[in-house]
């Protein structure tokens, strides 16, 4: 009986016939194999080549430009994505790596990689001396250096919040570690790993425009690709050629939003853990096209079946260890040994970081950086405190009304996604034209592009406020100002919060590409750490690339233990709905 | 008609001896679940482990499941010491446990996939388990387009694939509805006595003393705190079995009654988890305590209820039950016996007055029989400013009990003590004090 099962029919040929959605899939499907293929083979040529043929700011360039930065994008978050399961599932499966994984996670988060540019770029030509590759591949690590970290944290605190019941049925249907870490662990992430894999993609881009055109000691190499486009246009001061770097980047950002992210969030709603079927189902055309052909879902299928194959490949339980050994092990003792080699291993980083930054800079140099970063801080909290101001009301407004809400998240996202520096040039102009105090005025580029997050937020929070409560408030006549300071604002707080933890901590980062601007031979400076480490970085003075990067290193940490981990521990204690 | 278990149904499948768990704490006092626990289970019976919620009972089945190791002791299934998930062993959840991502054909699949069974025979059994379960057409559907029933019946389709010897059940039936939970043990009755589920024993937590004897052949009656055995009951029954059967119900009074019994030299504090200041106060609203108080005040109880009558006419389990009703005869509010409930003279009092004179009742007994409460307010006096941080508190209880327990206890104070206005608590703070907001 069990043959005849409808389930387990045999496929037939009618399910293999191709339809139209198959060709516009297969059209979809070579056509970015080609485009691969050819940009694959230009990554090998000898570097010369590259100084040879410099990037042109000839507007016919711009498709191939894109996709270079395309690919190079997307091979950062392949990399991040493996760092990301490896990095992540060691730190959660194994509590003495958790103790030194996860505050340097923290670290890393909170650094500005950017300043370390120019250690790598050194680093990798050596790798592949000669070959445009080692160029490459050095872009590619500093976009990876902008993705890797929340994605990894993200994984990280997915596989500790595990559903207890889920982890005991596994283990119980005896699924080796390798299965259950496929089957269980990572679709548990995936919704949280595929939201983060997005938000990594759109802050890759504004390191893509800092990493393209990189300077190694005299020589300077240009990369083919929108961010060298756009640093040749500031430097020849072609405002057309801006321009159309700017469409060039929507366009793309448009694509790929499309036939990538859009399908992906969709596919891994499935994933999402409540029992639940959620109201809004976000939705993909890519995703339905897919789902739709049916000669591509055939020939997709022997790859699918292949992975899930992989996914099932049974290991050994666990590594038997000597009985003594598995005494030993999680014992306080060993403990200590290991906290000790940490301890050893943390003084004498400390101990290189001091000999190295003194041999440039004096220890003196300390307390004029602090009052460089209190500058830099300065600037972060008046920007979010304007931020806040501005668009905590806009959120709110917007998502009291699920239709406004509807129509406007897609447009933010796209906002979000799209990288602020692009048009500091504009602002450059400006500032120049009105000779205004680029102290003030160089400021708000910081915020440009992270103050989405704030919006984001607050939407999200006023849309699932308690419809309840706002009756509640309605038919207590709580109107104005009192409604905003005992209903919505208090609702809204943890979804605030979340907001602008990550809103600040882009703008400390950006603050190194926001202090200094520059059209043409017009430099703009503003007084500040991010400034600071920008000129030393042009200057390729590594000591006090370190000095500063600590420095800035040190505000955000406490920054965030001071300010924000209160206030989220407040939120998540007293204000939450649930 | 609890006599000793003298028939064996068959030979021994899994043998539990001297099982012991704690969880250390501390250093001084180590929170022990399990004490010496010994039980065997042999071919072709089911049987019930019947306890409180609390009582260490699922983590028994999980230390036989090879989830969780035991402290000392040793678990033989098939004559080999338990170290880890055996073969022949499967488990069904009480939250179901599906994977949200998978279909239920993969969610049944899963179960066969360690087990490394080649993929059309995997796929083949799957359709089998879900044929026998009642689950047909439902094969792509993913569980949260399922009911709870549903879902449970994958839960067991995806335990039964693997073709377990013995099945472990924890709490199945709780998390459902009362129509689906019926419907559903029915139908496992009804496979189990036709011999069409391919396992040969079952194991099952519970808490629902008529579910308990509606399925299993041999009961084993756990205590808490520690959780041992302490009592073997076995069910002369034949199934299927009528809840209506006067044996039926003679069986379920009879656990109802030792489950409340008042052995000598008990006393009223005898449910609860350490005694005085170190005594586990559960988290009862002081609604439900008057609730309870004055409907078996009224008709038709008129201050003595049969408690499995009024836990059936009020639609609660032992588990909501019991806490409240233990509370209750803490704070002499109510005597317990042989599985009655009767309201004291002071409990009739409480039933039968205003709002103010029941808060005062109230307080008085508070003070008198919860130390924690005693303490609290004794403290509060002495200090001349009137106040005390939580933490004051906390921090005793914890010498005597886990954190969870010690801000459950403190918690359930300051709900009755506010209550009874015996004192004020402000959580922004975290400050006991004696002034009421004015």
């Amino acid at each position: 009986m069990a043959f005849e099962h409808p389930a387990a029919a045999v496929i037939g040929w009618e399910r293999l016939r191709p339809n139209f959605w198959d060709f516009v899939a297969f059209a979809l499907v070579f056509g970015i194999l080609i485009l691969l293929a050819q940009a694959g083979r230009e990554t090998l040529a000898p570097l010369a080549s590259v100084q040879q043929t410099p990037v042109s700011l000839d507007p016919a360039m711009l498709p191939e430009y894109g996709l270079r930065t395309t690919l190079r994008m997307l091979a950062a978050i392949l990399a991040s994505l493996l760092f990301t399961l490896s990095y992540g599932a060691l730190a959660a499966k194994s509590r003495r790596a958790e103790m030194v994984l996860i505050p340097l996670l923290d670290i890393l988060q909170s650094v500005p990689v950017l300043g370390f540019l120019s250690f790598t770029v050194a680093g990798f030509m050596a790798l592949v001396p000669g070959r445009v590759l080692g160029v490459e591949l050095a872009a590619i690590f500093a976009i990876f250096t902008s993705q890797a970290w929340n994605m990894a944290f993200s994984f990280y605190q997915s596989l500790k919040t595990v559903p207890r019941d889920l982890e005991e049925a596994s283990r119980s249907f005896r699924l080796s570690a390798w299965q259950r870490f496929w089957q269980l662990e990572v679709p548990f992430a995936m919704p949280g790993l595929v939201w983060n894999t997005m938000m990594s993609m759109s802050g890759g881009w504004f390191f893509v425009v800092a990493s393209e055109a990189i300077t190694v000691g005299d020589t300077t190499v240009s990369l083919p690709g929108i961010g060298s486009y756009l640093a040749l246009a500031i430097d020849d001061k072609n405002l057309v050629a801006v321009g159309w770097a700017v469409l060039a980047m929507l366009v793309i950002i448009l694509i790929y939003d499309q036939l990538l992210f859009r399908p992906l969030v969709a596919w891994a709603e499935k994933f999402r853990f409540e029992q639940a079927a959620s109201a809004t189902q976000p939705r993909s055309w890519m995703l339905d096209l897919i789902k739709r052909t049916q000669l591509v879902r055939a020939l997709a299928r022997p790859i699918g079946h292949a992975l899930a194959q992989l996914s099932r490949i049974s290991t050994p339980g666990r590594v038997s260890l000597s009985e003594a050994a598995q005494r030993m092990w999680p014992s306080r003792w060993v403990d200590g040994v290991w906290i000790a080699v940490i301890a050893v291993a943390t003084f004498y980083a400390l101990w290189r970081i001091e000999q190295f930054v003194t041999t440039e800079a004096s220890l003196g140099e300390l307390g004029q950086v602090a009052l460089l970063a209190s500058f830099t801080m300065i600037r972060v909290i008046v920007l979010i405190a304007l931020a806040t101001a501005i668009w905590v009301p806009i959120g709110v407004w917007i998502g009291m009304r699920p239709r406004v809400a509807e129509a406007v998240q897609p447009i933010a996202q796209f906002l979000a996604a799209f990288p602020a520096n692009i048009i500091f040039p504009f602002v450059v102009i400006a500032i120049v034209h009105f000779r205004a105090n680029p102290d003030i005025w160089l400021s708000p580029l910081m915020i440009l592009g992270t103050q989405w997050y704030i919006l984001f937020n607050v939407i999200a929070g006023a849309s699932a406020f308690p419809t309840d409560l706002k009756e509640a408030a309605a038919s207590l006549h709580i109107h104005g100002w009192r409604w905003w300071r005992q209903v919505i604002l208090p609702g809204i707080f943890p979804y605030y919060v979340t907001g602008a933890i990550t809103a600040s901590g882009g703008s400390w980062n950006a603050s190194i590409v926001a202090e200094v601007a520059s059209w043409g031979s017009t430099k703009l400076k503003a007084h500040g750490v991010g400034a600071y480490i920008a000129d030393a970085t042009a200057a390729g003075d590594y000591p006090r690339i370190v000095l500063g990067v600590a420095v800035m290193s040190v505000f955000v940490l406490l920054f965030n233990r001071l300010l924000w981990r209160p206030m989220y521990a407040f939120a998540a204690r007293h204000l939450r709905l649930d | 008609m609890l006599e000793p278990v003298t028939n064996h149904a068959g030979p021994t499948l899994l043998a539990v001896s001297d099982v012991r768990k704690a969880y250390a704490k501390g250093d001084r006092h180590d929170l022990i679940v399990l004490d010496d626990v010994s039980l065997t289970i042999r071919e072709g019976e089911i049987v019930g482990l019947l306890g409180r919620s609390g009582s260490g009972k699922s983590t028994l089945l999980r230390i036989i499941g090879g989830l969780v190791p035991p402290t000392a002791g040793d678990v033989q299934w098939c004559g080999k010491t338990v170290t880890g998930p055996c073969e022949g062993v499967a488990m069904v959840f009480q939250s179901f446990a599906l994977f949200p991502w998978l279909t239920v054909l993969e969610n049944v699949e899963m179960g066969l996939e360690a087990l490394g069974v080649p993929a059309e025979l995997r796929r083949r059994r799957a359709l089998e388990a879900i044929d026998l379960i009642g689950l047909d057409g439902f094969e792509s559907a993913y569980p949260k387009e399922l009911s709870g029933g549903m879902r449970q019946r994958v839960g067991f389709a995806r335990a039964l694939v693997v073709h377990p010897r013995l099945l472990l059940m924890d709490e199945p039936f709780s998390a459902l509805d009362v129509l689906t939970a019926e419907t559903l043990r029915t139908d496992l009755i009804d496979l189990w006595i036709e011999g069409r589920l391919p396992i040969k024993s079952m194991l099952m937590v519970t808490h629902n003393i008529e579910e308990a004897v509606l399925m299993c052949d041999r009961i084993l009656l756990f205590s808490s705190n520690p959780g041992r055995v302490v009592q073997e009951i076995k069910v002369p029954l034949q199934h299927p079995r009528n809840r209506l059967d006067p044996q039926f119900r003679k069986l379920v009074d009879e656990i109802y009654a030792l489950m409340t019994q008042r052995t000598d030299g008990r006393r009223a504090d005898q449910g609860f988890l350490g005694t005085g200041i170190g005594m586990v106060l559960p988290r009862v609203s002081t609604n439900t305590f008057m609730g309870l108080t004055e409907a078996i005040l009224g008709p038709p109880y008129n201050g003595k209820a049969d408690l499995p009558e009024l836990a059936t006419a009020l639609q609660m389990e032992v588990d909501d039950l019991f806490p409240i009703v233990e509370m209750l005869q803490l704070l002499r509010f109510v005597d317990l016996a042989d599985g009655d409930i009767r309201l004291t003279p002071q409990g009739r009092r409480l039933a039968d007055s205003d709002t103010d004179e029941r808060k005062r009742l109230f307080a008085d007994h508070l003070l008198t029989y919860v130390p924690i409460v005693a303490l609290i307010k004794r403290v509060l006096d002495e200090r001349p400013s009137h106040r005390a941080p939580f933490s004051r508190f906390s921090d005793q209880l914890e010498d005597f009990m886990s954190e969870d327990f010690a801000e459950q206890t403190l918690r359930s104070a300051i709900t009755w003590g506010r209550y009874a206005e015996l004192f004020a608590y402000d959580e922004e703070t975290r400050q006991f004090s004696l002034e009421n907001p004015s």
